[in-house]
């Protein structure tokens, strides 16, 4: 597969040959190991890496999991407390399973972010992005009926807001929200909790799937670089003075990028498991009482920030209330707010009009770049403080920062900007970092050779 | 294959068409009750009505008690808080409709459509707030009425909403007084 030139997979035993003519698995998972990759990716080229096996760790510790607990609103915390304290080493895989989901965002956020500023999303890697970004939104979907599922009082108050979000859709949003928690007045109980165990179970095994299409598109399109230049596609030499063979290369790469990771994702894990959680998760779920400052998981912060800063007093909401004879309230603007962040993000590759593909060569893209991360920061900071005093205005500057980002910024730099040339080639990139030897010989191995 | 004047085409169009509208039918067929089941089902759509002591509530105070998964506040109000809910101009309000299930549908959100008795002690209304679902706390916020943690949304005395993100008053559920000191619910 692919469009870059590069040898592919020859039977040479009777028994290869064989099996080649029946179902030729053998030279798919040649070509998707041998796949040429640009010699010149840096560090944040292996957050793909991590995901994958963090994925894969949160299927194998969550199916243990499941052999211990019990999803029942009677059961569900005691079954937790259960597997903590009485299954052999079950606070130990919980305690993977829970932090997996952070690691699981970290390298999620770190991976989005090496794509917008790199143009990695920009044409013909638009599937790639739009597939990467339906993933994402999977990610949040599992992630939040994970933390429904131990049953303490944000699980169950956490339930109510975000499953309060469909309420907000006017006409339709009743029976919807009817619908999903399976209770006539959308009060939160043994259907919700029996059904979001059902989900979670299912939706990482779909993410599996389309991991394997995203994959399946940025090989079709080849990997981008830090350059944004595309591989030489003239000949096969030609390609392979730009690339190197995944296998082995990049495989040792990636692995030795995941050790260190890994390093400090144990280091949590086996010294401050409950740091990333909240203390009010290990109280026992009880409707009379909401906590006193409900808090999503941090790596929902920055879309509850966005979701919380159209109240009815900010100019754009009491217009669009106006405009739409009151359909659109400001709940339901704070909701579409929240979607909408992440919809016009999936519509980056539209929206960005420059030429240039990477962040490295656009001196005008950078700051704006470098800004938009700072704010995302601060959204997540502020999506953690209550809703008094300053703090709704800083969530306002920031959620109006995202959406000018991709709609105004991103449209107008590729106008306006003048982007510095980058190299013709990656080759001529990456010699000008690692400089060929002095006896001519070459600075790798060529394998295509 | 399918020019109109071919005999054979328009007939196999036919068949196109008809196992095409069949198919559609059949799977939409299928797919209702997969979707279905996820609606309330028979047990949870019984509806309970529940019967609740108040003779140990005292004035100022509240009970908070589960009904159909839900919190209901209780409330026995003190002179200055009828007095304070009473003094509001309906016109100020955010929502200004009664929100109570007791009433027919429209009719202004005053203090004496939503008490449940005309002398304004007794306030019985869902404890769960209108923006996205939490329990408001009671003896808090601006007005002095309940206030959401959540959100910050600021409920008046009567439960009508006053300042933030919450669209409605809280609602007045079905209930009245069966005698004394006994309120059914529902």
């Amino acid at each position: 597969m692919g469009g870059i030139p590069h040898d592919h997979y020859e039977p040479k035993s009777g028994g290869e040959k064989w099996l080649h003519k029946r179902l030729p698995i053998v030279g798919l998972m040649y070509d998707v190991l041998m796949l040429p990759t640009p010699k010149n990716l840096n560090w944040m080229w292996i957050w793909g890496i991590v995901l994958v096996f963090t994925l894969v760790l949160q299927i194998v510790t969550g199916i243990v999991l499941v052999m211990h607990y019990v999803p029942h609103v009677d059961m569900a915390f005691t079954s937790v407390e259960h597997i903590m304290r009485n299954v052999n080493g079950g606070h130990m895989i919980r305690y993977f399973h829970m932090n997996g989901a952070s690691l699981f965002f970290v390298a999620v956020y770190a991976h989005i972010f090496r794509s917008l500023y790199y143009g990695s999303y920009k044409s013909p890697r638009e599937v790639t992005w739009v597939v990467g970004m339906l993933m994402y939104v999977l990610m949040m979907g599992t992630a939040f009926m994970g933390y429904v599922l131990p049953w303490g009082q944000m699980s169950f108050h956490g339930t109510a807001v975000i499953t309060g979000l469909f309420g907000a859709i006017p006409f339709i949003g009743e029976s919807v929200q009817v619908w999903l928690l399976g209770t006539p007045n959308g009060s939160i109980g043994q259907p919700a909790l029996n059904r979001f165990f059902s989900l979670h179970y299912l939706l990482p095994f779909i993410l599996l799937g389309l991991t394997i299409v995203h994959v399946w598109a940025f090989h079709t399109t080849g990997n981008n670089n830090p350059t944004g230049v595309e591989v030489r596609r003239t000949s096969k030499e030609d390609a392979a003075k730009d690339t190197l063979p995944f296998w082995p290369y990049f495989v040792i790469k990636d692995l030795f990028a995941l050790a260190v990771i890994l390093a400090v994702f144990v280091a949590v894990v086996g010294f401050m498991p409950n740091y990333l959680g909240h203390p009010d998760n290990y109280i026992p779920a009880n409707p009379l009482v909401t906590p006193s400052h409900i808090v999503p998981e941090w790596y929902f912060l920055p879309f509850y920030a966005i979701l919380r800063a159209f109240d009815q007093e900010v100019w754009l909401v009491i217009a669009v209330n106006w405009l739409t004879f009151g359909i659109v309230d400001a709940k339901f603007f704070g909701v579409l707010a929240m979607f909408g962040a992440i919809v016009v993000m999936a519509l980056a590759p539209w929206l960005d009009t420059s030429s240039v593909r990477s962040g490295r060569y656009r001196p005008m893209f950078k700051w704006w770049f470098w800004l938009f991360a700072v704010n995302f920061v601060l959204l997540t900071w502020v999506g953690a403080r209550p809703a008094e005093g300053i703090y709704p205005y800083i969530a306002l500057l920031g959620a109006t920062y995202w959406f000018a980002y991709f709609l105004v910024i991103l449209p107008l730099l590729g106008v306006i900007e003048k982007p510095n040339t980058p190299p013709a080639t990656i080759e001529d990139d990456f010699n000008a970092h690692y400089a060929p030897k002095s006896d001519g010989a070459k600075p790798v191995a060529n394998p295509a050779e | 294959m399918s020019h109109a004047d071919d005999q054979q085409g328009t007939r196999r169009d036919f068949l196109y068409y008809a196992t095409a509208g069949a198919g559609a039918v059949i799977s939409g067929a299928a797919v209702w009750p997969l979707v279905n089941q996820m609606n309330p089902s028979a047990d949870v759509l019984a509806l309970a009505s529940i019967r609740v002591d108040v003779s140990a509530v005292d004035p100022g105070t509240q009970i908070t008690v589960l009904w159909q998964g839900k919190p209901v506040f209780i409330r026995s109000r003190t002179e200055e808080e009828i007095a304070e809910a009473r003094a509001v101009d309906v016109n100020d309000l955010p929502d200004q409709n009664h929100e109570n299930a007791n009433l027919p549908t429209d009719g202004p959100a005053t203090d004496e459509n939503r008490a449940l008795t005309e002398d304004g002690v007794w306030l019985v209304q869902m404890g769960v707030c209108t923006h996205l679902g939490c329990v408001p706390l009671g003896n808090s916020g601006d007005f002095h009425g309940w206030f959401c943690p959540c959100h910050g949304s600021h409920y008046d005395t009567s439960g009508r909403i006053r300042k933030g993100p919450a669209p409605r008053n809280l609602p007045v559920p079905v209930a009245s007084f069966v005698d004394e000191t006994t309120i059914q619910l529902g």
